[in-house]
């Protein structure tokens, strides 16, 4: 038997299932698709396996838990709480910690699991928006990526109430203050949501539901679309050597991204399980039993949610009342706002970008985030205000560990929610166009080689040699930011005629005028500066010191 | 004369010297301790005799802020019926005498005149002038005779919203804060609840029983000796540090498995 057969039983299963499924053919157009290299690249899939950890530690939990509100009093092994009243979820999920095998681990695991779960949505979504993957032809993943983001955060909110403890009673209960504080439907969205008077009995068991069946059912398509989407259209790839906006540079889909791909899987599991074994999360054990009338000092929600808390401990006292009617300001700005403002931004911000730039070529090279600076400043100014709001929900603890008043951080908080991504949005597009110039620099008169040389003349120079070609591919592979057509001209589109229909009036100019600020080339990478003395080459066989 | 001379050479000459030196040593130190026994325990049988010297010890260390008969100042109340358990709670736990006016007076290494005796003087002296609660016994605070899970609820019902689910502390307005409990003796813990020091209510017997007070002791030296089933304990101050866990140590464990497992690269040929 030669090496080249294939023996019997593998050839005939895989003929079978051949002849019925077309596999073969699915197999060996796939098997060797190309996906590139990049460590950012791999980012997305730290919530891609958390979320399969997800599912397979939330399966075990459901084997345990109890999702009822009904009162018993507790009888396992946690001897402080023995014989006091709580509900029969936080009696399960108090069970599932000490008296089932592996319970607490798995609990862990879950719940650690969840914060790399959308800690690994944010990232992915912060490189795909730093490196403007989102632009066509891929805007439609990206919102299938927002609304992903979203329902992750209340798939968070809804587990971290399931084991009724006192730490998530308070979630519960801010969610039901911002569900009241809803002009003219909020009384009726309450009733509705808690089943009565909150707390009532059923809103856990309506949570459960929420929790493990529909927005899992809804992540778990909607991530499927997403990767579907992404494997049809082919993953970016950075500007480099060989790197067109035609091909896609990188290892075959089998064998080299396989392995990589699966080596990930087991570092996000390994990961995962390390944190569960190693560190303690929401040690429900220590909160108690919920009742509407305890509350803790640091009652925090997990970090996702900081930032609404930030919110809400930011806002003055602000209501309007008007014939009778409360209309708490101070809840409904901090609980719609910032969310509207973060969540409709990254959705509509692809499509802004277009408007503004004009642009609607395919991209498949990845920008390097210097290289759109307005980009990359307003990417950094949402990422202060949410990173302020985000900070100002731990005020107290901070304000406990470091000994600062905690009037001060709000103070300060207040400001700097407004000043912060100011500052960021500035110094941002300075470091981009900093980084420009350095990069301009490295093309035009090369890297410093370290080699002092005399001259006939007695003057000392550094020696510069041209970049590695590997490095001035990824440097060259710079384009400017798309301008509209009659924007890039000194007096916008009216100095060469009548400007286009759609750019008169008041937003037509606008549009002019911001497209002009945000694309063209800032600094020209061949500023066409000759070279000095100072910028001879070694190396390349040429030594240009004396020829300027 | 000449037997001693001869005798100073003998082997056994340097035992019976050292026994004698040793002996000597520990009869002239029997001597003096029990003089100074018998000096402490004279001044300890009159309880007139504490008020002096607890006097003597308020107006060295306290009267400057206090008031020179602990009549108070625009800078610190009066002690007039503030009692024994007050003084015992903040001089044994370090916060009076206050080394510098700031928003609260934190716990600290008491000053090296504070001792059992001392403390028990200047209380004398504070109780002598109007009353007020006493220190408890110590069958009334031993943690051993309460009931930790009805210590529990009383906890969550009365504490935790300043001192956190289990005692690690919290802020409060304008640089005060509620401390954490990890230091605090069954006698502070109870002396804090009959006497509320500085930005605490009081929780007196009508409240909270003596008995209710126990179970609380129980429950919070017994949490706070727990140890913790899930792995570290990241602080027990909730969801903050959890997320700093995941961020620091999750995603950047993960990020560095991400560039490691990408550092080769294919190249373009």
């Amino acid at each position: 038997m030669s090496i080249t057969t294939v023996p019997k039983p593998i050839a005939g299963t895989s003929s079978f299932l051949d002849d019925r499924l077309g596999a073969g053919n699915f197999l060996k157009r796939n098997l060797r698709k190309i996906f590139p290299d990049h460590w950012s690249f791999l980012l997305g899939e730290i919530a891609l396996y958390s979320f399969i950890v997800l599912l397979l530690t939330g399966t075990f939990l459901t084997f345990f838990f109890k999702p009822s509100m009904g009162e018993v009093p507790y009888e396992g092994s946690y001897e402080p709480l023995k014989g006091i009243m709580m509900s029969e979820a936080y009696a399960s999920s108090l069970h599932i910690s000490f008296d089932v095998r592996g319970g607490l681990l798995m609990r862990q695991m879950h719940h650690w699991a969840a914060l790399l779960f959308v800690g690994g949505m944010m990232v992915h979504a912060l490189r795909v928006f730093f490196t403007g993957a989102y632009r066509k032809p891929r805007e439609l993943n990206w919102l299938i990526g927002v609304l992903l983001l979203t329902l992750a955060l209340f798939e968070g909110l809804t587990g971290y109430s399931l084991p009724d403890d006192l730490l998530s009673g308070a979630g519960l209960r801010i969610t039901e203050g911002v569900a009241i504080s809803l002009p003219l439907v909020g009384t009726w969205i309450t009733f509705f949501l808690f089943g009565g008077e909150y707390p009532g009995e059923d809103v856990i068991s309506r949570f459960y539901s929420l929790h493990i069946l529909l927005i899992p059912g809804i992540l778990l398509a909607l991530i499927t679309a997403h990767m579907i989407l992404m494997w049809v259209q082919k993953h970016t790839q950075m500007p480099g050597k060989g790197r067109t906006n035609e091909n896609v540079v990188g290892a075959p889909f089998y064998p080299a991204f396989m392995v990589k791909a699966g080596a990930y899987f087991m570092f996000t599991f390994g990961v995962i399980a390390l944190l569960g074994a190693f560190a303690q999360i929401n040690p429900i054990w220590l909160f108690g039993p919920y009742t509407p009338a305890d509350i803790s000092a640091g009652s925090q929600p997990d970090f996702y949610m900081g930032f609404l808390e930030g919110s809400l401990r930011l806002m003055p006292p602000w209501e309007i009342n008007i014939a009778g009617f409360t209309l708490p300001m101070s809840v409904l700005i901090p609980a719609l706002v910032p969310m509207g403002i973060i969540m409709t931004g990254l959705a509509l911000y692809p499509f802004i970008e277009q408007w503004v730039t004009g642009d609607r070529s395919e991209h498949h090279i990845a920008d390097r985030p210097r290289n759109n600076p307005h980009r990359t400043s307003i990417g950094m100014a949402a990422v202060t205000f949410y990173g302020v709001l985000w900070l100002l929900g731990a005020n107290d603890e901070l304000a406990s560990f470091f000994h600062i008043s905690l009037n001060a951080t709000t103070y300060v908080g207040r400001v700097m929610v407004f000043l912060g991504p100011a500052i960021a949005y500035y110094v941002t597009y300075r470091v981009c166009l900093g980084l420009q110039r350095s990069d301009a620099a490295v093309i035009g008169h090369g890297v410093e080689s370290g080699v002092i040389k005399r001259l006939p003349n007695g003057e000392y120079i550094e020696v510069h040699v041209p970049p590695n070609p590997a490095i001035e591919a990824h440097v060259r592979g710079k384009a400017p930011v798309p301008m509209l057509p009659g924007a890039d001209g000194d007096g916008g589109g009216e100095r060469d005629g009548v400007p286009p229909k759609q750019l008169r009036g008041p937003l037509g100019r606008l549009r002019v005028k911001m497209s002009r600020a945000y694309g063209g080339e800032k600094i020209p990478l061949d500023d066409g500066h000759g070279h000095g003395e100072e910028h001879a080459a070694i190396g390349s066989g040429e030594d240009r010191s004396l020829t300027h | 004369m000449t037997r001693i001379t001869a005798g100073r050479r003998h082997p056994l000459a340097r035992y019976a010297v050292l026994l004698l030196a040793l002996g000597l040593l520990g009869g002239i130190y029997t001597f003096v301790a029990s003089t100074t026994g018998r000096a402490d325990a004279s001044i300890a049988a009159g309880r007139a005799d504490d008020v002096a010297e607890g006097k003597k010890l308020f107006q060295q260390s306290c009267a400057s802020c206090h008031g020179f008969n602990a009549e108070g100042s625009n800078v610190a109340p009066s002690l007039v019926g503030v009692g024994a358990a007050a003084v015992d709670f903040q001089v044994s736990s370090g916060r009076m005498p206050l080394a510098r006016p700031e928003a609260q007076a934190p716990r600290k290494p008491p000053p090296p005149w504070v001792n059992e005796t001392t403390i028990r003087q200047l209380s004398a002296y504070v109780e002598s002038l109007g009353g007020g609660p006493t220190v408890p016994a110590a069958e009334q605070v031993d943690p051993a005779k309460g009931d930790p899970a009805k210590g529990g609820e009383l906890f969550r019902a009365n504490c935790i919203q300043c001192h956190n689910f289990v005692g690690a502390g919290g802020a409060l307005t304008r640089g005060k804060y509620a401390p954490n409990l990890t230091e605090s003796t069954p006698t502070q813990i109870y002396e804090a609840m009959i006497t509320g020091p500085q930005a605490m209510p009081v929780f007196n017997d009508s409240i909270i029983t003596p008995e209710q007070k126990r179970d609380m002791i129980a429950y919070i030296t017994g949490v706070r000796s727990q140890v913790d089933p899930g792995g570290a304990g990241l602080g027990r101050i909730g969801p903050v540090t959890e997320g700093l866990t995941a961020w620091i140590v999750g995603l950047s464990l993960l990020v560095l498995a991400a560039i490691w497992i990408t550092a080769k690269k294919r190249q373009a040929k």
